[in-house]
């Protein structure tokens, strides 16, 4: 085997880290979509959100410290200290918690039944609301978070590879960020279809997603529901947010990682959990290998930014309801 | 008092569809057309046509074309970014490559190019719907950005990538380039809104708008009872995207003069004119323009009092106005789902009875 072909099997490996993370953020909108049919584009701020708040309480930051210095005059920046990682993380899934009550409780619930357009089009609102918000209270600037995670290439699995290609190869580059956020998503999905699976709320959460007043006559409540699962998604935001912010810092450009999330819930499908994690993996696997076999040599670089919609544009012209999702089935 | 009908006495089919079937609402309507046309030109100046004037103009013809696609044929889009810059780029090469004939039969051209791009675009919509045609239009949004980045013959192998204007002229003023007036770009937009409302007036009240409106409601239905899908949709999307690529052609070539696909064009774009759309009122011509014109004074607005009156720094203003924005789009889809326009529709019914009510 030559050296290129190893190559591409790098590529290979590290499109499939880049779709555990695609698949991340798609999780978010799945979670929310089935139990509410609201199609949650807020889902990439979210994550930005919940990096930066993490981030910003790590380092003791002052919130909405530039507002108060703008409108006082004074000159205050940070509290001084620095608090630890996991009471940082316990208090970012908090402020979390209490954004997912505060969208159900203002927005949401007030749009029962309206049109799934104009429920989306307010989850657009949201996201600009939320992107302004996060700025407001900790800043614009780009923040590193570090959290204790490794970065950099696996020494070990390069070393152990580099036999395989002979004189022109140096082993597999991966790197360990991409190792823990797949471990990370692999035991949060485990976890979450636990939850789905066997926990009380969990199942009062399908009941909800199958059916809405199937569910309500048997005394679930819709409004704790519909919270849990916006927690639940702030939760797995906060994940998403985590690992991308300690790939390429807590900016807004993380925020856009929604636009990639889409993509890959048309080709799962959007009601499907095993759907987006499928979808995730085809997308960052075909989109690295597209970039490195076509996009690279022949049609100037950068398709990585449309490859993915191309794709599930076609796909969806012979499967309108994606690989795994419930068949649409249409009545007059 | 005046605002009324004297009874329901129409004779005619053309009496009973009129536009504005009440006198005051017509008189109003050539009112305002007159101070468009013949009061504002000689008033306008450079701040007045930057910040509000063109922007308001050209966001209109887009907003028409968005909301004859989302509000009319019911088909969401997201390529909005997309197809402007479609009309954009062929309005460029057109005037480079044929310096001589009339910028504005260029601008026309460029609507077409852009119509025949955006029914290409439109055909997954016949397999395709809801959200995940709303997510397959972003297709079109991210490829067509792409594409006018990486093939260099788009923008004449210019070094930085940008395209710029060449100054060209109608009746020997010129429209588009450094040395525009103010009051000649906006007399070039004004009358390409003027014509855009009532071609986009007309065709949603006629045949096609029928049969769009019969495919929103639904499309299973609508195909039962003889519209055939295929052509309504297409046309949808043909339609639409002419108008949009008008507006970007203009954009460019008038508003901004120089422009680099990313910036100008990108998803942002996208969801301004779809925010356009969504708060003047999804199917109502009125609505595109209360829409446009509610979204570009607004950041105006937020910059005069949050810069000029509390005196804080711009990037939190900045900050503001995307939290403000946010706040009022979902107050808006709460309080009033159908957009300024509905609220402008209510308050009508409402004058019309008054003082008596019941």
């Amino acid at each position: 085997m030559s050296a290129d072909f190893y190559y591409g099997v790098e590529v290979f490996l590290n499109g499939l880290m880049a779709g555990v993370l695609y698949a991340l953020v798609a999780l978010g909108f799945v979670l929310i979509y089935k139990a509410s049919g609201i199609f949650n584009y807020a889902q990439g701020v979210m994550a930005l959100f919940a990096a930066l708040t993490l981030a910003s309480i790590i380092e003791g930051q002052v919130p909405f410290a530039r507002l108060i210095n703008a409108t006082f005059g004074t000159e205050i920046h940070d509290f001084g200290w620095r608090v630890p990682v996991l009471l940082a993380i316990v208090l970012s899934i908090g402020v979390m918690v209490a954004f997912a009550w505060l969208v159900q409780r203002l927005v949401f619930r007030h749009l029962v039944g309206q049109a799934p357009i104009i429920l989306f089009m307010a989850t657009i609102g949201l996201a600009y609301f939320l992107e302004g918000f996060g700025d407001l209270m900790w800043g614009s600037e780009i923040k590193t978070l570090d959290i204790g995670i490794p970065q950099g290439g696996n020494r070990w699995i390069e070393e152990h590879s580099a036999f395989l290609g002979g004189d022109d190869f140096y082993g597999f580059f991966i790197d360990n960020l991409d190792i823990v956020a797949a471990l990370v998503a692999a035991v949060l999905v485990a976890g979450l279809v636990a939850f789905a699976q066997y926990s009380k709320q969990g199942r009062a959460m399908r009941a909800v997603a199958d059916d809405h007043q199937a569910a309500l006559s048997v005394g679930i409540s819709l409004d704790f529901i519909w919270v849990l699962v916006w927690s639940l998604a702030g939760f797995v935001a906060l994940v998403a947010g985590v690992m991308w912010g300690a790939k390429s810092g807590v900016q807004f450009s993380l925020s856009l990682i929604a636009l990639k999330a889409l993509p890959v819930l048309m080709l799962g499908g959007f009601t499907s959990i095993p759907g987006a994690i499928v979808g995730g993996l085809i997308i960052g696997v075909g989109e690295k290998l597209f970039e490195y076999l076509v996009g690279a040599p022949y049609l100037g670089g950068a398709t990585e930014n449309w490859f993915a919609y191309v794709v599930a544009l076609l796909f969806l012209v012979f499967r309108p309801q994606g690989l795994f999702g419930e068949k649409i089935i249409e009545r007059v | 008092m005046f605002y009324r009908e004297a009874g329901d006495f129409k004779t005619s089919y053309k009496a009973d569809n009129q536009t504005f079937p009440i006198r005051f609402d017509r008189y109003r309507f050539y009112a305002v057309l007159a101070v468009a046309w013949l009061v504002i030109p000689f008033v306008i100046n450079d701040y007045l046509a930057n910040a509000i004037l063109l922007p308001f103009l050209i966001y209109s013809i887009a907003a028409i074309g968005l909301n004859i696609l989302t509000g009319f044929a019911g088909q969401v889009s997201l390529g909005t970014g997309g197809f402007m810059a479609v009309g954009a780029y062929s309005a460029y090469k057109l005037m480079t490559a044929f310096p001589d004939v009339n910028v504005l039969i260029h601008v026309v051209l460029a609507g077409f190019i852009t119509a025949a791009v955006g029914a290409a675009f439109g055909l997954p919509s016949l397999r395709i719907k809801g959200f995940y045609l709303a997510v397959a239009t972003l297709a079109a949004q991210f490829f067509l950005v792409w594409l006018f980045n990486k093939v260099a013959w788009f923008y004449n192998y210019s070094a930085s990538g940008q395209i710029n204007a060449p100054e060209r002229t109608v009746l020997g003023v010129p429209v588009t380039g450094a040395n525009t007036a103010p009051w000649a770009a906006y007399l070039v937009c004004l009358g390409f809104v003027t014509v855009a409302a009532l071609i986009a007036r007309n065709l949603t009240r006629g045949t096609l708008g029928r049969k769009w409106m019969a495919i929103r409601d639904m499309d299973i239905a609508a195909e039962i009872i003889g519209v055939n899908p295929l052509t309504a949709k297409l046309s949808a999307f043909a339609v639409s995207s002419f108008f949009v690529g008008v507006a970007g052609a203009l954009f460019f070539a008038i508003y901004l003069g120089a422009v680099e696909v990313g910036e100008a064009f990108g998803i942002q774009k996208s969801f301004l004119v779809l925010f356009m759309v969504i708060i003047g009122g999804l199917g109502s011509i009125f609505g595109s323009f209360a829409g446009a014109a509610f979204l570009v004074t607004l950041p105006v607005v937020l910059k005069l009092v949050g810069v000029d009156l509390l005196g804080w720094p711009t990037d939190l203003v900045a900050h503001f106005q995307l939290v403000i924005i946010g706040a009022l789009i979902m107050f808006f889809l709460i309080a009033e789902p159908h957009g300024l326009a509905q609220l402008w529709r209510v308050a009508k019914e409402k004058l019309r009875l008054w003082p008596f009510p019941h």
